[in-house]
């Protein structure tokens, strides 16, 4: 044979961040799809009681009754088809929190950035606003004003989270902002809202990414906090959150009630944070600073 | 003789309380290649960008007159400024690596040039980005259109910025060190390319650079700019032959040239660096590093006229350097 054959170099990146990032990505990717196919793929409906079923146990306890796997709450509506149903309204709270808030940051912080002056210190202002607003106290007040709906939850949150997505996007607009491909861009006679979303915006995207995964992350968590004070989703919607609160008068004698949502919220929570850590390492390692 | 491409006359800059240009002064016409030559800090660069009124915000431009193509480039609004940026005049910057967009192809940086000035669709601005990068001489220019910039060497790079540059045939092309940041071999292809342009397609060319070979090897006219101002101006010949400034003669003492300086002997330096002029200095700037220097520095400096277009900011008079050679 003659010469070795040259492979392209490939960056590598270790295992250890890999695995994180692919983890997180499974889990993150099952429970969106789980979401998606819910009608399809729940075996009860959701909202059907059975006074005479109460409380039946999962399937690994003595005494679980077939077609209910993971028993059935104080009501006796099927378990595992309300945490099916739980994980839409979570992936849906998290995914339109993190779209209102992300518009609503980015664009601040884009602009505070990109201008600075007057618009940064206005957009400096506003951030520390809103760092000064209590979350959870002010969607108590709207709440208790407007009363519970799961659009409300959605609004609330968006309006609120939108602060790292301004910050994150303001300084890393500053670094952009300097560099030569956007002086090259004004010189060649670009218009500012073009190089505002062709030259900065593609540029920082990568950093609003992992913003993004920790936002949806607090969201969600947020949303189940607020559910299970009563403020959050209304039943009969079944939020992971609101079956933590529905489940604990039955905490001592039935603990597997609150132990499966709670559950699943962790391990979402958890695999949005492996994606985000993931999404870092890797965009990090691209850099070529 | 026709009416130069771009007429600079008076050109000031200021940045707080520096004054960065002090009235200086250049011309280039169709065709002719004007280099720029000073030190780090001497507002070569400023006076580029002036001209393109990109300078940072803070910045005070003013100028005597400022004509571009008939146009007073004074009293365009930023909306018509725009329109000519890129379309008619255009840039090259120094740093190839950092120039392109890292989140876009080639192609579509230099489409999106095009379509910007001229419209058209983007089929036509690609086959237009290609047909330039063969111009610039690149191979299999197809498949260069669809990399990213990552994927290109320093030497390539540039030669796309200068095939992006020449996207809508404009008339006057400023280079700001185009070649600095490239290795011997590529920055003598770069300035061949230029040259060949040049010919080929009538450009204006205003370079800037601090390499007195590059300029030896391209230009036609030269200006010697220090502290902010133009100290000295010539044809290219003229200039090498007869250096009339003291710090042009500083400046071509620090170039070897093989043959003509021994081994042994220690090249020129200039000692001391370009001072930071605050507005309302008076004076050569100079005077500091000056041989030459005398009381009579410290006053207003007269503009001088040696043999046909050349120039120069001093009090010794024209032809001193011959007497001094002389003696």
């Amino acid at each position: 044979m003659s010469g070795a054959v040259v492979m392209p170099a490939r960056r590598r990146v270790a295992w250890g961040k890999r695995a994180g990032l692919v983890i997180g990505g499974v889990i993150v990717g099952a429970v969106l799809l789980v979401a998606i196919l819910a009608p399809w793929i729940t075996p009860h409906d959701p909202f059907v009681q059975n006074l005479d079923n109460r409380l039946s146990v999962p399937f690994w306890m003595e005494g679980a009754k077939p077609g209910h796997l993971l028993g059935t709450d104080g009501l006796g509506r099927d378990y595992l088809s309300r945490l099916i149903y739980g994980a839409r309204i979570s992936m849906l709270i998290g995914l339109l929190t993190v779209v209102t808030s992300g518009l609503i940051g980015t664009t601040l912080g884009v602009l505070g950035g990109f201008f600075g002056g007057k618009v940064d210190d206005a957009v400096l202002f506003a951030i520390t606003c809103r760092l000064a607003i209590p979350v959870v106290l002010v969607a108590l007040a709207v709440v208790g004003l407007l009363g519970s709906s799961l659009t409300l939850v959605i609004l609330v949150l968006g309006l609120l989270l939108w602060d790292r997505f301004a910050v994150v996007a303001r300084s890393t607009t500053m670094q952009v902002r300097n560099l030569d491909y956007v002086s090259a861009a004004w010189a060649a006679g670009l218009s500012t809202p073009a190089i505002l979303l062709k030259e900065i915006l593609p540029n920082i995207a990568s950093h609003l990414a992992v913003v993004a995964t920790l936002e949806m992350a607090l969201a969600i968590l947020l949303e189940a906090a607020l559910s299970f004070l009563g403020l959050g989703v209304p039943p009969p919607l079944p939020s992971w959150g609101l079956m933590i609160a529905e489940g604990k008068d039955y905490m001592f004698f039935s603990p597997w009630v609150i132990f499966i949502p709670g559950v699943a919220l962790f391990i979402l929570v958890f695999g949005i944070n492996l994606l985000g850590d993931g999404l870092r390492d890797l965009l990090g390692a691209g850099d070529t600073r | 003789m026709s009416a130069p491409l771009l007429d600079i006359q008076g050109l000031r800059v200021e940045f707080g309380d520096t004054a960065a240009v002090r009235g200086a002064s250049f011309t280039v016409s169709r065709g002719e290649t004007h280099c720029v030559v000073g030190e780090s800090g001497c507002g070569k660069s400023v006076s580029a960008l002036a001209v393109m009124n990109l300078l940072a915000r803070g910045a005070r431009r003013s100028a005597d007159r400022l004509v571009f193509a008939g146009q007073d480039l004074l009293a365009l609004p930023e909306r018509r400024m725009a329109e000519l940026r890129g379309d008619r005049m255009a840039m090259i910057f120094q740093e190839p690596m950092t120039s392109l967009n890292p989140a876009y192809t080639v192609g579509s940086q230099m489409a999106e040039v095009y379509t910007r000035h001229r419209g058209g669709s983007r089929r036509a601005a690609l086959d237009r980005a290609a047909g330039l990068l063969a111009k610039v001489g690149i191979t299999a220019p197809g498949m260069r259109l669809g990399q990213f910039p990552h994927q290109l060497s320093g030497g390539l790079r540039q030669r796309v910025m200068i095939a992006m540059a020449l996207m809508c045939d404009p008339e006057l092309l400023i280079a700001d060190e185009p070649t600095t940041a490239l290795d011997v071999t590529v920055q003598a292809q770069i300035l061949r390319l230029l040259a060949e342009l040049q010919r080929d397609l009538g450009l204006a060319i205003l370079l800037i650079t601090h390499d007195l070979g590059i300029v030896a090897r391209i230009a036609q006219r030269v200006s010697v700019m220090y502290a902010g101002e133009v100290v000295e101006s010539a044809p290219t010949a003229a200039l090498f032959a007869d250096p009339s400034h003291p710090y042009t003669r500083g400046l071509l003492a620090c170039v070897p040239v093989p043959g003509k300086v021994k081994r042994e002997e220690a090249l020129g330096s200039i000692p001391g660096v370009v001072p930071r002029i605050q507005p309302g200095f008076e004076g050569c700037a100079f005077r500091d590093r000056c041989a030459h220097a005398a009381p009579v520095c410290a006053g207003p400096v007269p503009r001088q006229r040696g043999e046909g277009a050349h120039e120069f900011l001093c009090r010794l008079p024209p032809g001193w350097t011959a007497t001094e050679r002389a003696a």
